[in-house]
């Protein structure tokens, strides 16, 4: 019984601080979604990139992945403006049959981007091997005579804390400049930011700016624990959006609980029935959202909010 | 009679084709440009003309081959079975796919599909007792060594999804299609309804792509899931062949598929180019994208102005 639970309690804990990392991953997507409508289908691919900035940086000068947060996420900031500026802004112009034509340009950017580091990277799995990698926090060493063992990786725990670190400066950011609340305003409601006298094309930019930079940073903190190839981005595409129906379209606080909820269900669904249903776990927890809660969690938070 | 004419001529070339001595190796590129046109033409009838943007149709095309391979390595059938039968399995599943993503609009139903495309992926190669895991299915004797009756059997086939794609476009049902894709909630307001038609045109669509996956088990004689339900080589190269030949128009997709199986050759015999192959597909559809958003079909006014081949522009 004792194993039983300790197993439970265990897969819990990897559950919450993978879903740490991906609420990061989502915030980012589900960000560019709010004020720019569109699906930024290169968010995996962006993700990639800053991870090979990262591996980079440490193979070539021993920088720590940690603080290659800190370059990498400016890195892919600018990146990302630039994205915006030259390729998908002009497609916003362009008269065509089709709305989803930004859509589908995000995937030819993925697509090239994918391909580029498979040529100048080659297709190999490669990892950072940092020193703390293999370090844990075990629960006996605080707490002598505990029935049950639990441990902590403590990269994994250093990543998760970080994240955390991530989202509480944006929420700061979104909550309280004037930046964050032209941004938040151009979400809520385009034509009437735009009547305010927010730019709205500046918000739109930054906003993607913003978001690349986000998903570069997750890069950053899954590296020390994941493996690296040019061809992971669909994967993180993919739980980014599923994470983003989960929470509700454009809500930021819906990501968070959506990052969560997604990374216990996955951790679960690899201890209790395989690791390669994991990504079955994946996609009928966003069946069971889109059948049962079409507006996510976000949903869920105002109608709490109304009935008081 | 002066219209179709050029149809006919068409029509006998392509007749005569394996009987002029082209190699094996052209015809099996023929095939393949047929079978894309008619995935093509299937997608244009979902996305082009009723405005559903699906990045997810290796999930029928992987049902259907699945279909055709499972009758023929569980049941002992002959896999060309699979071709009538993939119609019905994968209708059922249009019909499951259209109940969870049809609810999704716009880029969400284009997210959505392709979830659904990669979920069946990981189903496939999950369900080892039943499909074979990732080992595939390899169909031990093929039914002919020439491909001079693949190649009819595929042409008939894309002739069918010719003509009842524009059968469809030219009946009523068409014209609902069209108005659910340029506003779906003025559509509503005119009384179609709108969850109705969509399904329909998902389930047509899926039906002809399933029916594609059926043919190509029975033509290469191997499928596992990495081939039938890839998301690049199955339903990105979908979107691209209708993207590059032309969104909502007839001949659109064959054109688009001509270009993309040709030029995806030309790059993979290429041994500077063959690794950079998705690099180059990706420019290609950005500038598609940004230059001819409408395709090569449905921008070639435009096209025909920017070359100077039209004289004066009207």
């Amino acid at each position: 019984m004792a194993v039983q639970i300790e197993l439970f309690l265990q897969t819990l804990i990897a559950g919450i601080l993978l879903g740490g990392l991906y609420a990061l991953i989502g915030i980012g997507m589900t960000l560019i979604m709010g004020v720019m409508k569109i699906i930024n289908l290169a968010h995996g691919e962006l993700m990639m990139v800053a991870m090979y900035i990262s591996f980079w940086l440490f193979t070539l000068l021993h920088i720590d992945p940690y603080i290659s947060v800190f370059i990498a996420g400016p890195a892919l900031f600018f990146l990302g403006i630039g994205l915006q500026k030259f390729l998908i802004n002009p497609v916003l112009r362009v008269e065509s049959i089709l709305p989803e034509n930004q859509v589908i340009l995000t995937v030819g950017i993925g697509m090239v981007l994918a391909n580029l580091a498979t040529i100048f990277f080659t297709s190999n799995y490669r990892s950072t091997p940092v020193d703390y990698a293999t370090k844990a926090f075990y629960l006996t060493d605080f707490w002598k005579d505990a029935p049950i063992e639990l441990s902590l990786s403590m990269a994994w725990s250093l990543s998760f804390l970080i994240a955390v670190a991530i989202t509480l400066l944006l929420w700061f950011f979104l909550t309280r400049t004037d930046t964050g609340k032209s941004i938040r305003a151009t979400a809520q409601d385009l034509d009437a930011a735009l009547l305010m006298g927010v730019n709205v094309r500046r918000m739109r930019v930054v906003t993607f700016g913003i978001g690349c930079a986000l998903v570069g940073a997750a890069g950053c903190l899954f590296l020390p624990i994941y493996y690296l190839f040019p061809s992971l981005g669909g994967q993180f595409t993919l739980i980014a959006f599923v994470i983003t129906i989960l929470g509700g379209l454009g809500s930021t606080n819906g990501a968070i609980i959506g990052g969560i909820i997604l990374g216990v269900f996955e951790s679960m669904t690899a201890t209790y029935l395989g690791m390669g249903w994991a990504p079955v776990g994946r996609f009928l927890i966003f069946v069971a959202a889109l059948v049962f809660l079409p507006g996510g969690v976000a949903s869920l938070i105002r109608s709490k909010k109304l009935g008081k | 009679m002066k219209k179709s004419l050029p149809i006919l001529i068409l029509l006998i070339l392509l007749a005569v084709l394996p009987h002029i001595g082209v190699s094996s190796y052209i015809m099996h590129i023929l095939v393949l440009v047929i079978i894309y046109s008619m995935i093509g033409m299937a997608w244009n009838l979902l996305g082009g003309f009723c405005g559903q943007v699906s990045f997810g149709h290796a999930a029928y095309f992987g049902v259907g081959a699945y279909t055709a391979g499972i009758l023929y390595s569980k049941l002992g059938l002959s896999a060309w079975w699979g071709l009538p039968l993939s119609i019905i399995v994968v209708t059922a599943l249009s019909l499951l796919i259209g109940s969870i993503c049809l609810r999704l609009r716009g880029p969400y139903f284009a997210l959505g599909t392709l979830a659904m495309g990669e979920v069946l992926r990981v189903t496939a190669e999950n369900l080892v007792k039943f499909t074979g895991g990732d080992v595939g299915i390899l169909l031990r004797e093929r039914t002919w060594v020439g491909k001079t009756w693949y190649y009819y059997i595929i042409l008939l086939l894309a002739i069918g999804t010719y003509l009842l794609v524009k059968k469809v476009i030219e009946s009523k049902l068409g014209y609902y299609f069209v108005a659910i894709r340029e506003d779906q909630d003025a559509a509503e307001s005119m009384g179609i309804d709108t969850t109705l038609y969509k399904t329909i045109a998902l389930c047509l669509s899926g039906a002809i792509t399933g029916m594609a996956g059926a043919f190509y088990t029975n033509y290469m004689g191997y499928i596992d899931p990495k081939v039938v339900f890839n998301l690049h080589d199955i339903s990105i190269v979908t979107i691209m062949v209708v993207m590059v030949g032309g969104v909502a128009t007839y001949w659109g997709p064959t054109i688009g598929a001509i270009i993309m199986v040709f030029l995806a050759e030309i790059i993979r015999s290429n041994p500077g180019l063959g690794a950079a192959h998705q690099t180059l597909f990706g420019i290609l559809l950005i500038f598609i994208i940004i230059f001819l958003p409408n395709g090569i079909v449905g921008d070639f006014p435009k096209l025909r102005r920017l070359l100077r081949l039209g004289g004066t522009p009207t």
